[in-house]
């Protein structure tokens, strides 16, 4: 839905000579990442159209969206006017995706981090497994590694700041939080936010051509506990591949 | 016609790379593709391949491959040698910035690289699958390469078999120098986060280069770089590869090929296009400096190396190795060795010019 616009004019940022920031905001807020996707979408209809020349392809944030492009095919200031002013042009879009539910196991195994943020909130291990199964987050972006999705959504509750020194290895397909954000790692990685669990399921498919990552921005999901039992079963259909996703679009199945 | 090599030896560091994955950064998938890509177009252009055509990436250590059916013309660029051992036991070495054409049965054990990163051509490229739209490998997320992965020992690589004369070599008239000087950043995009001072010693003290380096980043050591009122975390946004970003600590980060997508670190300055394959070539203790320039200047910079490019892929010129009689040169030179320059049989490490002069008449 586009709206009227009354906001503030976009800022343009170099990104080297092959890509402009178009930048719309400095902080995580449903108005800013409105003009984001607003913005995105007025991209995609003029690519569709072949009237994005020299343009690669672009990358949406939480409250930018970086366009990459050729320098040898497009000039960079020419660019940078053009995207200043679809920048003032584009409109605002309320994200519309689907809802997931996905498992995640809280035990101990699986979540490293939850004890100490339990701790550190003065709160039970259970009322914050519940702080993270009763909310709706939604996906801003996805980035860092191919399909990991950055959540909003976080209640304040569970603000912690990330560690103050990151984890060599982080094990792949765990939640984790950091300040008001909620995140799952589809690959095993450094990291520096706290570990609240794991899901069986995988979250990017490099062999699913059509749609490699399971999340898009705009998307819904809420965690569902499962029991280490169940992660382990749910682990090894996933892993053998037969694990049907679609069925992470209802309420309760995994469960 | 298809040809194969078998991997006798994986090597070390040493992946498929191509021009890298565009389109899928916006669910996160780095780019990846050469360190290099000018090198990679030089090997691909010894080899006769269209600049962009899968290659091997070398990082440390190159592989060793045995041709096992076809004829398989191969191309080196970098500062990396290697040997050719052939059906007969023989072992001829092989210069970099030429090629070895190997018939089955024929081995060739590619070298270390002195620094930085070589690539190994193959005639028609390495054949493995695309996926997402490119052959470069992503080892985290086992995207591209053979499958997913590195090259290991008895895997075949599909190349096309060399077509028309096989016993032709290529060679460049020169090495392939990147330009030297300060490597040049356009500043931003979050250059308003760091005080003036800092953007003045960012522009003029040099910046050491340590051991954290990978095909995802370069960390770099210097006088610190303070950020002002503004501070070192922003809500994570667009980078790009040769980003520069600074962390907390004020020790900038060059991020390579693998970076991520996004980052939340404010970045002070990217580094062109035409400059940052010169940073695949940097070791643990190398300076740099940074100059900045505008985008006009870094436009014409990469047509700049383009045209060097291609002057240097049209100055290759043909070679016959020792062994193979050249007919053609025999008659054009009455017979006599002094058509063929020295260099040539130095070239492969035997001395034939008293095996020439013998043959006299």
């Amino acid at each position: 839905m586009t709206t009227e616009l009354v906001h503030r004019p976009a800022r343009l940022l170099s990104v080297g000579d092959a890509a402009w920031t178009v930048e719309f905001g400095d902080g995580i807020d449903p108005a800013i990442h409105g003009r984001v996707l607003g913005f995105s979408s007025l991209l995609d209809t003029l690519s569709n159209d072949g009237r994005l020349d020299g343009v690669v392809e672009w990358v949406p944030t939480f409250r930018s969206v970086t366009v990459h492009f050729d320098p040898l095919r497009a000039d960079a200031m020419a660019l940078h006017d053009l995207l200043a002013e679809l920048a003032d042009k584009s409109g605002s879009l309320s994200a519309a995706g689907c809802r997931w539910h996905i498992p995640v196991c809280f035990d101990a195994d699986c979540a490293p981090d939850l004890d100490e943020v339990a701790a550190a909130k003065g709160m039970g291990r259970e009322e914050v497994v519940r702080l993270m199964t009763e909310t709706v987050f939604t996906v801003y972006m996805l980035g860092f590694l191919p399909g990991f999705p950055y959540l909003g959504g976080l209640p304040e509750a569970l603000d912690m700041p990330r560690l103050a020194t990151p984890r060599k290895v982080v094990p792949s397909r765990s939640i984790a939080i950091a300040g008001r954000m909620c995140a799952a790692y589809p690959w095993q990685s450094p990291g520096g936010w706290r570990l609240l669990g794991r899901t069986p399921v995988r979250l990017f498919d490099p062999a699913n051509a059509r749609r490699p990552a399971l999340l898009a921005p705009g998307d819904e999901l809420v965690w569902q506990a499962i029991d280490t039992d169940t992660y382990e079963a749910l682990e090894r259909e996933c892993a053998a591949g037969r694990f049907d996703l679609s069925s992470l679009l209802k309420e309760g199945v995994t469960t | 016609m298809s040809a194969i090599v078998e991997v006798v030896d994986a090597g070390l560091a040493v992946s498929v790379q191509d021009r890298g994955r565009t389109g899928f950064r916006n669910i996160g998938v780095p780019v990846s593709g050469a360190l290099d890509p000018v090198l990679m177009a030089a090997a691909n252009a010894l080899a006769g391949n269209a600049s962009e055509v899968a290659v091997l990436e070398v990082g440390l250590s190159g592989p060793s491959l045995k041709a096992l059916s076809g004829t398989v013309r191969i191309g080196f660029a970098g500062e990396m040698g290697a040997q050719v051992v052939n059906t007969r036991g023989q072992v001829l070495k092989v210069a970099p910035w030429q090629t070895a054409t190997l018939v089955p049965g024929d081995v060739i054990r590619v070298g270390g690289v002195s620094h930085g990163v070589g690539y190994v051509a193959l005639s028609g490229g390495v054949q493995v699958p695309a996926q997402l739209g490119s052959c470069s490998t992503y080892l985290r997320a086992a995207i591209g390469g053979v499958q997913g992965r590195a090259p290991r020992v008895g895997d075949r690589l599909q190349c096309e078999a060399v077509r028309g004369d096989p016993w032709l070599e290529f060679r460049a008239q020169a090495p392939w120098h990147h330009e030297t000087g300060p490597v040049r950043v356009i500043l931003g995009p979050q250059e308003d986060h760091f005080t003036r001072e800092a953007l003045a010693t960012f522009l003029t003290r040099p910046y050491a280069v340590t051991r954290d380096m990978d095909r995802m980043g370069l960390r770099l050591e210097g006088e610190k770089l303070a950020h002002n009122e503004k501070c070192a975390e922003i809500v994570s946004d667009g980078v790009a590869p040769g980003t520069i970003q600074v962390p907390a600590n004020g020790q900038p980060i060059v991020l390579m090929a693998d970076c991520q997508t996004s980052g939340g670190y404010p970045k002070i300055a990217t580094v062109i296009r035409a400059d940052l394959p010169r940073l695949a070539h940097l070791r643990p203790g190398d300076e740099l400096r940074f100059v900045a320039v505008s985008h006009a200047e870094a436009a014409a910079a990469l047509r700049e190396q383009l045209r060097r490019l291609a002057d240097w892929s049209g100055a290759i010129q043909t070679f016959r190795p020792p062994g193979v009689i050249d007919e053609a040169a025999l008659y054009g030179a009455n017979l006599i060795c002094g058509a063929v320059r020295g260099d040539e049989w130095n070239l492969h490490g035997v001395d034939l010019t008293h095996y020439c002069g013998a043959q006299h008449v």
